[in-house]
């Protein structure tokens, strides 16, 4: 039986194993790759996308769970690249290797609609989740604050 | 490959067409350190043209046109400096060469500016009218350079050229490579020192998308049609193994460090004087040991690899730091010329030195020529952790012997180290500044696989000597800054045997921290200072502790580099932040555990990587002396640990001598 979801506003039908895991499903299944495998066991957040508009850890997360969900990944935020978080990205060049930025910037802009005027204390502990192995912890922190400021009230 | 024929092609680092579209080639691996915008920008100033028109592109490997192309050692700048600003420079002459003959003026009356020629007149030609006949000239034997009062790219914030592309999710890393009639696999690989003796793949080869199970060298490699089917697939794999002799574990390494620190087989790397008979007559002595274990660098990229080996044409692809290498690695293995080996780079997810070793290039391409098919393998977190090319697990002895005036006069340091080499530094400062000088050094063979780890040995070895200073410091009664500013003068006015730094340039660092972290100044902060120098470039640091519901906690870093010509300011500041970052994680929690060649953690759920909610504010200064840029990527790292110890020492009179220290 295939399960079908929505991603990225497009209806996808998916007829694989309902065991496998939505960060697999994206990428192997999808042709979705810009959602990234960093431990697969939701302890690094690099593979954070968004379900129904929560941000989610997408390597534990089998497809049979979010049957009818909206999914949105980096490649839906905004595929031009305008969204507030990720014109600060860019702005503060904050990504060094890259790869955990993915899963920042979408953890980041989840926070952000859930509080758009954060503390600095709010976005430490709310980004907290996420490792970046390069260490770009101060500038991911500024950035939030930065796109918080973008983001028309 | 013939450069000359690409049209616009000038050199390997760039093109110019007619219409005027100028790219920039980046010749080195990015693992993360910037030099993909780096490269390119030194290209451009000397070009003279504005940031914004230029394209930069990544270089597969071409042993013809470029050399040194590969990433570590921080040597980058260093080495190509020149090779870049002669890349940009020679094709600015030729552009004003090009535009002087068509207004018939002497070329010493033109001038360029953003991609333009100005000639006397107010004449004025881009870059793209005039390419064509530019690239009939010769290639101009001397160059000048612009002087560094003119430079409008280099010194300031340049935004990585990829940021576009990551903050938009293009699949640009390793893992994310798709190619036609490409196959997945994961490998099984042995524990340490272990034999495969017997797999049973039976019911592995039974699962959904399994394609075959095969094994070469130790290995049982799982190919199938998707990753999720053979994550589960791997499950149903029973491996078998035996060894000739006992599996190491924690134990076995902790009696070869107490064997390695008696033998009498140890490699003199040092000496200087008669350390023995000053140590007899120093009025005080002061010794303390140091240890660390294995760890690994977990970059967020797993390892992983692409390989489709046909005959006549091998492509590899994906993320390596020394592409050359693995073209040639995998051209013996193959048994096929070098020539017919393509090796296409990806960008990676951090490296840290693990993508030094091309084993998982040699696996996919070995993979690949037994399934004959087009294969990407990709390492499990927990491949990746416990199949590492670890950071040597290694035991420092410092011994140190001071007069009664508080002068040192006798200096002692063994390093014992597994699979370590050379673990000591034996021409780094202190060394140079005393008269008495042992250095020696004790490798153990073991069946763990070690190699670079950012700031290769001097990761830990900073560390262990910056905290031993400031034990020696303060029982010889001594500001450990001025102590340090102390010893540069005896080695600025009379040095003992060959030195490695400038004394001139680690003093100066010294002084900036000294003032800008307000050394001793700030009520109520403990600080803590260290200094390093390694691959060339010098870092100054104080780490402020203040106690927290009567806890140490570490709320500020000042640092001071001086790395000569900061090319990109905004990318200089990544790597001195980053890396004290990774310096200030590893030596607080990092550790490796070994079981009968088996290791452990091999999560993060276990494996404690430092996160954002635990990093201290860190001030990143730069010494403004243009000279001639040297090392960024891993000198801020090795004085960390130091900075960080002796702080908290200073707030709890607690000291560290092993990693990690919770």
């Amino acid at each position: 039986m295939a399960i079908t979801l929505t991603i990225n506003r497009k209806k996808v039908s998916l007829d694989i194993d309902p065991n496998t895991p939505l960060l697999w499903a994206l990428r192997d299944h999808v042709g979705l790759l810009g959602t990234k495998y960093g431990c697969g066991i939701a302890q690094c957040g690099a593979c954070t996308v968004w379900v129904n508009g929560e941000a989610t850890r997408s390597c534990v997360l089998p497809i049979s769970a979010v049957a009818n969900a909206q999914i949105t990944t980096i490649e839906g935020l905004d595929p031009a690249g305008n969204h507030p978080v990720q014109q600060a990205w860019d702005e503060l060049d904050v990504p060094q290797c890259g790869y955990c930025q993915a899963g920042q910037i979408m953890t980041a802009a989840a926070l952000l609609k859930k509080n758009p005027k954060p503390t600095k204390q709010d976005v430490v502990d709310g980004m907290a989740g996420n490792i970046c192995r390069c260490g770009t912890y101060h500038r991911i922190q500024e950035a939030v604050l930065l796109a918080s400021k973008k983001t028309k009230k | 490959m013939a450069i000359a024929n690409e049209p616009g092609r000038f050199n390997a680092f760039l093109s110019i067409d007619a219409l005027g579209k100028i790219r920039l080639y980046s010749p080195n691996p990015e693992i993360g350190q910037g030099i993909k915008t780096a490269f390119p920008v030194v290209v451009a100033e000397e070009l003279d043209v504005d940031w914004s028109q230029v394209e930069v592109l990544q270089a597969n490997l071409d042993t013809q046109n470029f050399e040194r192309q590969l990433t570590g050692g921080s040597g980058a700048l260093k080495h190509s400096w020149e090779r870049l600003r002669k890349a940009g420079a020679s094709v600015r002459q030729m552009m004003m060469q090009a535009a002087a003959k068509q207004w018939n003026v002497d070329v010493s009356t033109c001038k360029t500016s953003k991609g333009f020629v100005l000639g006397p007149a107010g004449q004025k030609a881009s870059y793209g009218s005039l390419a064509e006949e530019a690239a009939k000239l010769p290639v101009p034997a001397t160059v000048t350079y612009k002087d560094r009062k003119d430079y409008k790219i280099i010194g300031t914030r340049v935004r990585g050229v990829d940021n576009r592309s990551i903050v938009t999710g293009k699949p640009v890393f390793g893992l994310d490579i798709r190619k036609p009639g490409m196959v997945f696999a994961q490998i099984v690989r042995p524990p340490f020192g272990a034999t495969l003796k017997s797999f049973s793949a039976d019911d592995v080869k039974k699962m959904p998308g399994i394609i075959d199970v095969v094994s070469f060298k130790n290995k049982v490699a799982i190919v199938g049609t998707s990753t999720y089917e053979i994550l589960q697939a791997r499950q149903n794999l029973t491996c078998s193994y035996t060894s000739e002799s006992a599996l190491e574990s924690n134990d076995t390494h902790q009696a070869w460090f107490e064997a390695g620190m008696k033998s009498d087989k140890a490699t003199v790397q040092r000496k200087d004087g008669d350390f023995a008979k000053a140590i007899s007559e120093a009025a005080k002595v002061i010794e303390a040991t140091y240890e660390c274990p294995f760890i690994s660098h977990s970059p967020m990229e797993p390892m992983n690899f692409f390989a489709d080996v046909k005959p006549g044409a091998v492509v590899l692809a994906g993320p390596t730091q020394v592409p050359q290498p693995a073209q040639k690695a995998v051209a013996t293995l193959l048994g096929v010329p070098e020539n017919t080996i393509q090796v296409e780079l990806s960008k990676m997810g951090g490296g840290f030195g693990r993508r030094l070793n091309n084993d998982f290039a040699l696996e996919a391409a070995e993979l690949s020529s037994i399934i004959k098919k087009p294969v990407l393998v990709m390492w499990t977190r927990e491949d990746d952790m416990g199949g590492g090319t670890y950071r040597p697990a290694v035991r420092y002895h410092f011994k140190v012997g001071i007069d009664a005036k508080g002068n040192i006069t006798a200096f002692y340091l063994r390093g014992v180290g597994l699979n370590a080499g050379n673990s000591t530094r034996q021409d780094n400062f202190p060394v140079g500044a005393i008269d008495n000088v042992l250095v020696e050094s004790f490798d153990q063979k073991s069946a763990v696989t070690t190699g670079p780890w950012r700031a290769p040995i001097t990761n830990f070895l900073g560390f262990a000597e910056q905290a031993f200073l400031d034990e020696v410091a303060e029982a010889a009664g001594k500001d450990p800054i001025q102590m340090r500013l102390d010893l540069l003068a005896r080695v600025k006015s009379n040095p003992v045997g060959k030195i490695t730094y400038e004394p001139d340039r680690f003093a100066e660092v010294i002084k900036q921290a000294a003032e800008k972290s307000q050394w001793k100044k700030k009520p109520g902060v403990h600080q803590g200072f260290s200094v390093y120098y390694s691959h060339f470039s010098y870092v100054a640091q104080v780490a402020d502790v203040q106690m927290k519901n009567g806890k140490p906690q570490v709320t500020q870093i000042t640092a001071v580099t001086d790395c000569g010509e900061v090319i990109n300011l905004s990318g200089a500041e990544n790597q001195v932040k980053g890396a004290i970052i990774d310096g200030m994680g590893h030596a607080m929690f990092a550790k490796l555990n070994l079981q009968a060649g088996v290791t452990s953690p091999t999560n993060f759920n276990s494996y404690r990587m430092i996160r954002g909610n635990e990093i201290p504010k860190i001030d990143a200064y730069f010494v403004n002396n243009g000279i001639s840029p040297t090392g960024l990527g891993e000198p801020a790292l090795p004085p960390t640990g130091g900075s960080i110890a002796n702080a908290i020492y200073a707030a709890t009179q607690k000291r560290f001598y092993k990693q990690p220290f919770y």
